[in-house]
């Protein structure tokens, strides 16, 4: 039913000598999909998405995108915010259109556009350095959400934010997909978060770092709130924290 | 300083309900504002004292002028030979600003080059540490004697002595872009062109600026040590030369004075090249950045 938009085949990514980052990973990414990559530390997450955005290559098997793809079908959002502080909040947006050439009053728009998706239409001409690190994760999302890209791949966005902000942008970060219908794929080590975000979790292990479970959660979007309390939550938790503790058992 | 934390205390003082100041919080004020002042006041004060000691030395012992001239006589000295005196400033300064201008553009072009090709950077790197340890007054006198003009030649000396740490400080700059960021630039398709230009060289400007900083005085140091080497005197000499003249006819007062003008010609180069630093960077880096706290 969703057309498929990217599919890893048997990649494997060895590091110099015989460092094996990641063995066989088989996956299949659908159009509107919200995949997390969930595992321990070292399982290889950070490297299948680096793999993904094209950063390395892969020493086995492929990675097949299907349909066409350009500089602007990839956004990329880091563990740290990752802005230029040299630049105010909008020309850190304006990043992916100026290196492709487009001037800033062409895009002026679009860049108002997706702050005002993050809320922070108020701080265009503000430098990262007066913003909270909420608000610097903000500016990483709506620069990454302006090329309007065919998938989003977050790298443990939200690790280093406290709670209280880590779910409010847990709860934004739904609203815009749902808007927006991007594809995503978010690394995270956070059980209650990939169940809270994700329509599929993919259970990593380590050592050499490979996928050991798929798990569908199935609860209905829009989720707010009221999922994070609910029964439905909870057993979707139990069963992927045991997904991952065969993870980590898996490793002797 | 408004402060939630003092509500409580016993001593806190509503003032007309605007804001409540504990003691900790007005001794903290207080301190900071005696700060303020002594970072001004006291090498004033210091200033005037070894003035006036130095002036009443000169008195009590009656010490001739060509032994050591009293600061009042230096001035006047500074005044009457004004003419003079500006002409050699004037010389010094043009080397000084040629010498720094030819640094920065070949310091941080040879750093952007380094930055393009590791294999350059093998090549000129360990020369360009080896100009730096050799001192310029040994180098000098060779070069007086292959360079026909004494302009090209102090130019040169005060370039050897004031491009190294330009080169060294932006070569840094350049490599210390955020690697998530060359991360970024490259899945967004950059170029090596966009990625120098609106990554690596933003991220080098406040290494740049401090190397600047570091280059500026040494440009001046080179600019006179090498007229000290170089000797020959006449038309178009700098102050150099002219402490050099001097001394030889026991002008004591007038070589004061020309120190007196290298010295603040010195603290001049340093208070723009300061200023500068502070307005390209004022709104974004830390160094720049005003604390609260």
């Amino acid at each position: 039913m969703q057309q498929r938009l990217l599919s890893l085949n048997h990649v494997g990514k060895t590091f110099s000598a015989d460092i094996e980052a990641l063995r066989d990973m088989s996956l299949t990414v659908a159009e509107g999909d919200f995949l997390s990559l969930l595992g321990p530390s070292g399982c290889g997450k950070s490297t299948a998405l680096r793999l993904i955005a094209g950063l390395t290559e892969p020493t086995t098997g492929h990675i097949a995108w299907h349909g066409e793809q350009t500089d602007h079908s990839i956004g990329f959002v880091f563990q740290e915010p990752t802005l230029m502080p040299w630049a105010t909040v909008e020309k850190n947006v304006w990043l992916p259109f100026r290196l492709n050439g487009d001037s800033f009053s062409s895009v002026r728009d679009t860049i108002r556009e997706s702050l005002e998706l993050v809320g922070l239409e108020g701080f265009a001409l503000s430098y990262p350095r007066e913003l909270s690190g909420g608000m610097k994760m903000r500016v990483s999302i709506a620069r990454a959400l302006a090329t309007n890209p065919r998938i989003i791949l977050m790298d443990e966005p939200f690790a280093a934010l406290d709670e209280i902000t880590r779910f409010r942008l847990n709860n934004d970060l739904l609203k815009l997909k749902a808007k927006l219908g991007c594809t995503i794929i978010f690394v995270t080590h956070s059980v209650f978060e990939s169940v809270f975000l994700s329509s599929r979790i993919a259970v990593m292990a380590a050592r050499p770092g490979r996928v050991i479970r798929e798990l569908e959660i199935d609860a209905p979007y829009p989720r707010g709130e009221r999922f994070r309390t609910s029964a439905d939550y909870v057993a979707h938790c139990r069963t992927t924290s045991e997904a991952l503790q065969e993870s980590m058992n898996d490793r002797d | 300083m408004q402060s939630e934390a003092s509500t409580d205390s016993q001593s806190a003082a509503v003032d007309g309900g605007t804001y409540i100041m504990d003691d900790e919080e007005r001794r903290r004020m207080m301190r900071r504002r005696i700060e303020r002042i002594s970072k001004w006041c006291l090498p004033a004060i210091v200033l005037v004292l070894t003035v006036w000691y130095w002036d009443r030395i000169v008195h009590w012992n009656e010490i001739p002028h060509y032994i050591l001239p009293s600061p009042g006589r230096v001035v006047s000295t500074l005044f009457a030979d004004w003419r003079m005196l500006l002409d050699a400033l004037v010389i010094t300064l043009q080397i000084t600003f040629l010498a720094l201008t030819v640094a920065v553009l070949g310091g941080a072009g040879l750093a952007i080059l380094f930055t393009q090709s590791r294999f350059i950077q093998m090549s000129l790197f360990p020369y360009a540490v080896i100009l730096q340890v050799t001192p310029i007054v040994a180098i000098a006198p060779l070069i007086f004697i292959y360079v026909d003009s004494k302009i090209a030649g102090l130019l040169i000396c005060a370039w050897i002595v004031a491009f190294f740490p330009i080169l060294s400080n932006t070569t840094l700059g350049l490599n210390s872009a955020d690697h998530n960021l060359r991360d970024l630039f490259r899945i967004y398709g950059a170029s090596r062109w966009q990625q120098l230009l609106h990554l690596q060289i933003p991220t080098a400007l406040p290494y740049f600026l401090g190397g600047l900083r570091i280059a500026g005085g040494l440009a001046l140091i080179g600019a006179v040590v090498a007229e000290y080497v170089a000797g020959t005197g006449g038309i178009g000499s700098g102050l150099a030369f002219t402490i050099l003249e001097a001394g030889y006819r026991l002008n004591i007062p007038r070589m004061f004075a020309a120190l007196l003008l290298i010295a603040g010609t010195g603290v001049l180069i340093f208070t723009i090249l300061s200023l500068l630093s502070h307005l390209l960077l004022h709104k974004w880096h830390e160094s720049a950045i005003k604390r609260d706290s």
